[in-house]
């Protein structure tokens, strides 16, 4: 029984490293430490790290937490831990 | 109607709605009064979230600050909302599975000791205060802006609508009226905006028009003649920034994280019913917040442009009325340095005469756009139900440390439930005169506090919860020294930079080009380091602690 626990636990850990690395890459990554070289691409009238900057992370975000809470609801009842 | 007529009967219509929803909402039990009895739907939470989250700076400040920053501003952004993912991914599910009232509640039972709570609730209420100053702040300027009452009497007649319901209604009341309160603030930001966007690019949403050509029929990039602008007059391009990259990168870290450690926004993830609504709340709670964080820098650039066009090179005898209007507020300066009489603006402090405060962004747009003056009241409304809601919330946190944490828990722990809500109520009302006090008579070192209470939520609590959570083997003497070393490391490099030697606040003294508000992420660095390596060294908790750990990691319960 305990192993079920830890697989899921194991399985919940994963998924969160998967979206951490998009977090990340999202608003530090094309944000900060990538947009001068993203800059030299234009979506319309937005530089493109800029636009990560300012507005994308900000989609990216939300994207994210969606797809954990969907996930997460899927996990719990494979392994029958959802609450009533 | 003129504008002052319409203010006031848009902001009394407001109030109504507040005060009705707290004698509907009353208390009935400490339960009710701390976590609102768990039982507030997720989308309501969300609203009720977004609310507590967006105070007076984020309505009123924000898009002046990215308008004056350019790409700098990004910091507010990205670090104002992505602290959502941490919450949502690493806190919420997890606390709300644990289902206890307070963060100073997880901390003190998580690491079984009285330590550890105490610590807890001395760095919420400091963090708690240091905010409310700000939001009592904002109510009094709004009320002087707009109805013309001294910011004193603004501040009286906000504390009095505020102990109304937070007293009464508790959490129940709070959530309720946070929820009314985002309704009316979203609203208010967005009508002006989208009004400028499309006269400005044609476009009626702000976030596509942002990125769009101009309607004057030249064909431009909104953005690339603002760039253009603003490099001509001595500034840096709008979409580049100054601040070097290791500064940029520090300071949204530490926003994010203090984001995800603040103890009013973490406990509005206990009043929903489960863990899932928890999950969703944070969702919801983060769609709402980017609906105003993304339009925030579209007007940024709207009202840049706007300004930019508007005053400079031009006789400071056409200027429009607009601009005399607030010039007597004192948020518009003009020094005609070389006496011709014609506004410069530049970015070059020797041969500019023109000082604009970053809150005319947002108080000042509907006239700067020449919207109806229905507008300039619903701006009015939507800025006192930003600082009210936070402050409400933050209030709570105040009461709930006092009553909870330290009465109950600490001090008189055979204290009955009846006994416990009076305790509550006695110390809100307590919480909304100190604020009040501090409302009329600002610290002044305000700016700097709020820097303060982000580096110290990021360096105390967001470890120590995080530790408790994903590491079993964390233990009370490695999540006491930790938070300690934290606490006293950003506490003291912030001290030393902006309250002993303002004048060294400068890059090259910096430790490694880290500014005193980015100082909060190195903070919870060496938190992280000091707590793993203590606990290697003492002995693992108890048991019962590591069974409670593993039962908070679990949804529903082990079967």
């Amino acid at each position: 029984m305990e192993d079920k626990y830890k697989l899921y636990w194991k399985r919940n850990l994963m998924l969160l490293s998967g979206l951490m690395v998009a977090w990340f890459v999202a608003s530090f990554g094309f944000g900060i430490l990538l947009v001068e070289p993203l800059n030299e691409i234009r979506l319309g009238g937005f530089k493109l790290g800029f636009w990560f900057a300012q507005q994308g992370s900000q989609y990216v975000f939300i994207l994210i937490i969606f797809v954990y809470v969907y996930m997460m609801n899927r996990l719990d009842r494979e392994f029958d831990v959802r609450e009533e | 109607m003129d504008i002052q007529l319409w203010t006031f009967i848009i902001v009394g219509f407001t109030f109504a709605i507040y005060i009705g929803i707290a004698v509907w909402s009353r208390a009935g039990s400490t339960h009710d009064f701390y976590v609102a009895g768990s039982s507030v739907p997720p989308l309501a939470n969300g609203m009720a979230t977004a609310a507590d989250w967006m105070s007076a700076a984020s309505f009123i400040s924000m898009a002046g600050m990215v308008a004056f920053m350019g790409y700098d501003g990004s910091v507010y952004l990205m670090g104002w909302t992505g602290g959502y993912v941490l919450l949502a991914l690493l806190l919420a599910p997890y606390l709300r599975k644990f289902g206890k009232f307070t963060v100073p509640d997880f901390v003190g039972d998580r690491y079984y000791s009285r330590t550890a709570r105490l610590v807890a609730v001395v760095c919420a209420i400091f963090i708690s205060f240091t905010y409310v100053a700000g939001q009592m702040r904002g109510v009094g300027i709004v009320f002087s802006r707009f109805l013309n009452v001294d910011v004193e009497m603004g501040v009286v007649i906000g504390m009095i609508i505020v102990f109304f319901y937070a007293v009464m209604g508790g959490m129940k009341g709070i959530t309720y009226t946070q929820v009314a309160q985002y309704c009316i603030l979203i609203f208010a930001y967005m009508v002006p905006v989208i009004f400028i966007s499309i006269m400005m690019t044609g476009n009626a949403i702000p976030q596509l028009g942002f990125g769009g050509t101009m309607t004057d029929g030249s064909g431009q990039y909104l953005l690339d003649r603002l760039d253009g602008i603003t490099v001509e007059l001595g500034f840096a391009a709008f979409t580049a920034g100054t601040k070097p990259m290791i500064d940029v990168f520090f300071i949204t870290a530490a926003l994010m994280i203090g984001t995800a450690g603040l103890p009013h926004v973490i406990v509005r993830f206990f009043t929903v019913p489960r863990v899932r609504d928890a999950r969703t709340s944070a969702g919801y709670a983060l769609i709402f917040i980017v609906l105003l964080y993304s339009t925030a820098p579209a007007l940024a650039a709207f009202a840049k442009m706007n300004l930019v066009e508007t005053v400079s090179e031009v006789p400071y005898e056409e200027v429009p009325e607009w601009f005399t209007n607030w010039e007597n507020t004192g948020l518009i300066t003009f020094n005609d340095k070389n006496g011709d009489g014609i506004i410069q603006y530049t970015g070059d402090p020797a041969t500019n005469e023109l000082h604009v405060d970053r809150d005319i962004v947002v108080l000042a747009n509907p006239e700067i756009a020449n919207l109806p003056n229905w507008v300039v009241g619903l701006v009015a409304a939507g800025g006192l139900a930003a600082a009210l809601s936070t402050a409400a919330g933050l209030l709570l946190v105040i009461s709930t440390s006092v009553a909870h944490d330290f009465f109950k828990r600490t001090i008189r722990p055979d204290l009955s439930d009846k006994g416990e809500l009076k305790v509550a109520r006695i110390a809100a009302g307590g919480a909304v005169l100190i604020a009040g006090y501090f409302g009329i008579n600002p610290p002044g070192f305000v700016a700097q506090t709020v820097a303060f209470a982000f580096g110290l939520a990021a360096a105390s609590f967001f470890p120590a919860i995080i530790l408790g959570i994903f590491y079993k083997r964390m233990n009370k003497e490695g999540a006491i020294s930790g938070m300690l070393v934290g606490i006293l490391f950003t506490t003291a490099y912030i001290v030393y930079f902006t309250f002993l030697f303002p004048e060294k606040n400068l890059p090259e003294n910096w430790w490694f080009g880290i500014s005193p508000e980015g100082i909060g992420t190195l903070g919870m660095i060496f938190n992280l380091i000091v707590a793993l390596v203590v606990s290697r060294f003492t002995s693992a908790p108890p048991k019962e602690i590591q069974e409670l750990v593993e039962n908070i990691r679990i949804p529903g319960s082990k079967s």
